[in-house]
């Protein structure tokens, strides 16, 4: 499903990404943990189409297609979701009249008629219940004044009004609590079908106690530098990353 | 000749078409004298500084127009808010058009200046009332004052409630070459009357026009009275509008500002505190484009003890267009416990739009509350990014943040037809349609 082939982007003169390759395909969940700045926001980024980073090198597929040149609605119409590790506040704009645009958008984009409002309303209930939401939440400006948790589990809402192709979940599990993380887990897993894909990126093992992942993979200085199955992340957990960067320093 | 030389030479023969009483024509001599002596405003004056009338009074104006001008209801039905039902004062080329306009004397006066000028019922307020609160100082207010004969008069007497909003509508037709017009209004509001009254300035082609027009408002105690100014108009178009508010206690006004269109447009805006408990709003929003230009010149002038303003101004600015924001808040020594808060927010869409904001805080008090902000900074890009991202168009996503932006102000307007209208303007401008109503 997505496919990137030797990744290299910078921002200015500093080169952050520095030749990634992943596949992922359908079905399948992969997890990218990494010490902090080792690009993993980036590649998140770059992979939804942010125009702030150059790509210089490489390519990006998805289902084949090369959308390296894709606005990021476009990559957003084909089914790419973000959910941001710090998502933005929009004042004046409700999360209800800023889904309903989304979603009529990108079904405009995939020529499809708008969504009926009541099937609206009804999917809205639907997924907030799937993500306990109190339904007030949704009248209010979008992030505005919204805890960090609340935040994260919005983004998650989201992601189940979209039903993305490939999620790419950035740091969702931070500012989440217990009761949090296993509700937003829940309806991650929920979503998960053998259609869809899934790239977690996490600094805990928590998480992925929840969220199982099929491959685990260490972004170090702008680069994959080890990957495995779900016990990599238990070793990460229990020893750290310095192992990781003795090894690309030896 | 210059349009000073030509506006000093025209004014006896104006005084002769029309009945004066000794009073007036005072009134008008004194006027016009300030004005002879200032002449029109120019950059070398700190108020305006930012705002050149050069180019425009380069026009060759008509000041009287030689015939009367009809235009049909059916051709100009979208300027008015016809989804409901309105009082209308109308005017074509300043001229009262009596076939457009549904006036009415029951219970409340909705109707012309010029007979509350002439007809000897309506002395008493004229005496009390008429260029009393302007600034008789400022030349172009002195100017309209001189050639003050036409325009809105409403009377909302105490404890009335207006059943509907008022329009005020100048249309220019443009049969003109080019056109100067001064329309004066006067509105007095009494102790527990309520009124809401919407004004609007249109030519219907493109010779240019110049506006020079002035309003007084006068809220009695507890009178609360709405205004709003929507300036889209086409973009030979120009004007200065004179405001003038005077307050008593626990009175509520809130003038509301909606500059879209014209070539070239200044409002000057000033509020004035004669009672304890008042309540002054002042609201704008500017989205404006090409070479246009706006400038707001706001003055809240508290004097009272205990008493509030609010102004919440945003702009929006491409392509070449500038703005100015002055907003200068006066408290007085007596004025304690005031609350005075202001607001300039700017967005600039290209680097070739500029916008000139300033607060001027006068605090003569020790124990206020003041506050303001002035902001400029460009579209959000994380935000930007943040909506792309869930499948909003660029464009789309534009708008919805312009729409978010202007939406407090969006918020204030409490005739749903004309908040509707409003963000359809709003949407035109940003060339998109939305799906919903903010
Ligand atoms: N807009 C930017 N301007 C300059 N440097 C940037 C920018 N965005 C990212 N970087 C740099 O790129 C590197 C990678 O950042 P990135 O946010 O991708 O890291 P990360 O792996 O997500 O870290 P964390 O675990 O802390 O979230 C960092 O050194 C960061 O400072
Ligand atoms: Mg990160």
């Amino acid at each position: 499903m997505l496919s990137i082939k030797n990744l290299h982007a910078s921002i200015g003169d500093k080169e952050i990404l520095k030749g990634i390759n992943l596949e992922v395909k359908a079905g399948e969940i992969h997890a990218i943990m990494g010490p902090n700045g080792a690009g993993k926001s980036t590649l998140s980024a770059i992979i939804a189409g942010n125009e702030n980073y150059e790509v210089t090198q490489g390519e990006i597929f998805l289902d084949n297609e090369d959308i390296s040149e894709l606005a990021p609605e476009e990559r957003a119409h084909k089914g790419v979701f973000l959910s941001f590790q710090y998502p933005v506040e929009i004042p004046g704009v409700s999360v209800t009249n800023f889904m309903r645009t989304a979603i009529n958008e990108t079904r405009k984009a995939n020529g499809q008629e708008e969504m009926p409002a009541n099937e609206m309303l009804k999917v809205i209930r639907e997924k907030s219940e799937l993500l306990e939401i109190d339904r007030k939440f949704l009248s209010r400006s979008l992030n505005e004044g919204f805890s960090g948790g609340e935040k994260k589990r919005n983004e998650i809402f989201q992601m189940a009004m979209l039903e993305p192709k490939l999620a790419i979940l950035d740091e969702t599990d931070s500012g989440l609590d217990i009761d949090a993380l296993r509700i937003v887990a829940n309806g991650v897993n929920k979503l998960k079908s053998d259609k869809n894909a899934i790239v977690v990126i996490t600094h805990y093992q928590r998480l992925l106690d929840y969220i199982v992942p099929d491959f685990v993979h260490v972004l170090y200085n702008g680069k994959i530098v080890k990957s495995g199955g779900k016990e990599l992340a238990h070793e990460l957990e229990e020893k750290g990353y310095d192992w990781i960067k003795q090894e690309q320093e030896a | 000749m210059e349009l000073k030389e030509k506006l000093l030479s025209s004014f006896m023969a104006f005084e002769e078409r029309i009945d004066v009483h000794a009073e007036l024509h005072d009134v008008r001599t004194a006027a016009l004298k300030n004005f002879e002596n200032k002449g029109f405003p120019t950059k070398k004056e700190e108020a305006w500084k930012y705002t050149s009338l050069n180019a425009v009074l380069k026009n060759d104006f008509t000041v009287f127009p030689k015939q009367e001008n009809t235009v049909q209801y059916a051709d100009v039905k979208k300027y008015f808010l016809h989804e409901i039902d309105t009082y209308k004062v109308v005017f074509i080329d300043g001229v009262f058009s009596s076939h457009l306009s549904a006036t009415t004397h029951e219970g409340i006066d909705v109707c012309l200046l010029s007979s509350a000028l002439n007809k000897p019922k309506y002395k008493e307020i004229v005496d009390t009332y008429f260029n009393q609160i302007v600034n008789k100082e400022e030349s172009l207010t002195s100017l309209n004052t001189a050639f003050a004969n036409e325009g809105a008069y409403i009377n909302i007497p105490r404890n009335k409630v207006a059943d509907k909003p008022i329009e005020i509508m100048y249309f220019s037709t443009g049969n003109e070459a080019a056109l100067l017009v001064q329309p004066r209004n006067l509105i007095v509001v009494g102790e527990n009357a309520q009124v809401q009254i919407i004004e609007r300035h249109q030519s219907l082609n493109e010779n240019p026009v110049l506006t020079n027009s002035v309003t007084e408002i006068f809220a009695q105690k507890r009178a609360f009275v709405d205004v709003y100014k929507i300036q889209n108009d086409s973009l030979s178009a120009n004007l200065v509008d004179n405001t003038y508010v005077s307050q008593k206690e626990e009175s509520s006004v809130a003038v509301n500002t909606f500059s879209f269109g014209g070539n070239l447009t200044r409002n000057n805006l000033n509020f004035y505190h004669f009672g304890e408990r008042i309540v002054s709003y002042l609201n704008g929003i500017t989205i404006i484009g090409e070479k246009q230009h706006v400038d707001h010149y706001t003055l809240v002038h508290h004097a009272t003890p205990n008493c509030e303003s609010h102004q919440d101004y945003k702009g929006i600015f491409t392509d070449r267009s500038t703005g100015v924001f002055n907003g200068k808040i006066f408290v007085e020594k007596e004025a304690q416990k005031t609350n005075a808060f202001q607001k300039s927010n700017n967005i600039l869409l290209s680097d070739k739009a500029t916008i000139n904001a300033k607060p001027q805080l006068e605090i003569f008090a020790d124990d206020v509350k003041c506050s303001h902000g002035c902001t400029i900074g460009q579209l959000d890009e994380t935000a930007m990014f943040y909506m792309q991202q869930r499948g909003i168009p660029k464009k789309e996503a534009k708008a919805l943040l312009m729409y978010a932006f202007s939406n407090a102000v969006i918020e204030s307007i409490k005739i749903p037809e004309l908040k509707q209208r409003i963000t359809k303007i709003i949407a035109n401008k940003l060339g998109v349609k939305m799906g919903f109503d903010l």
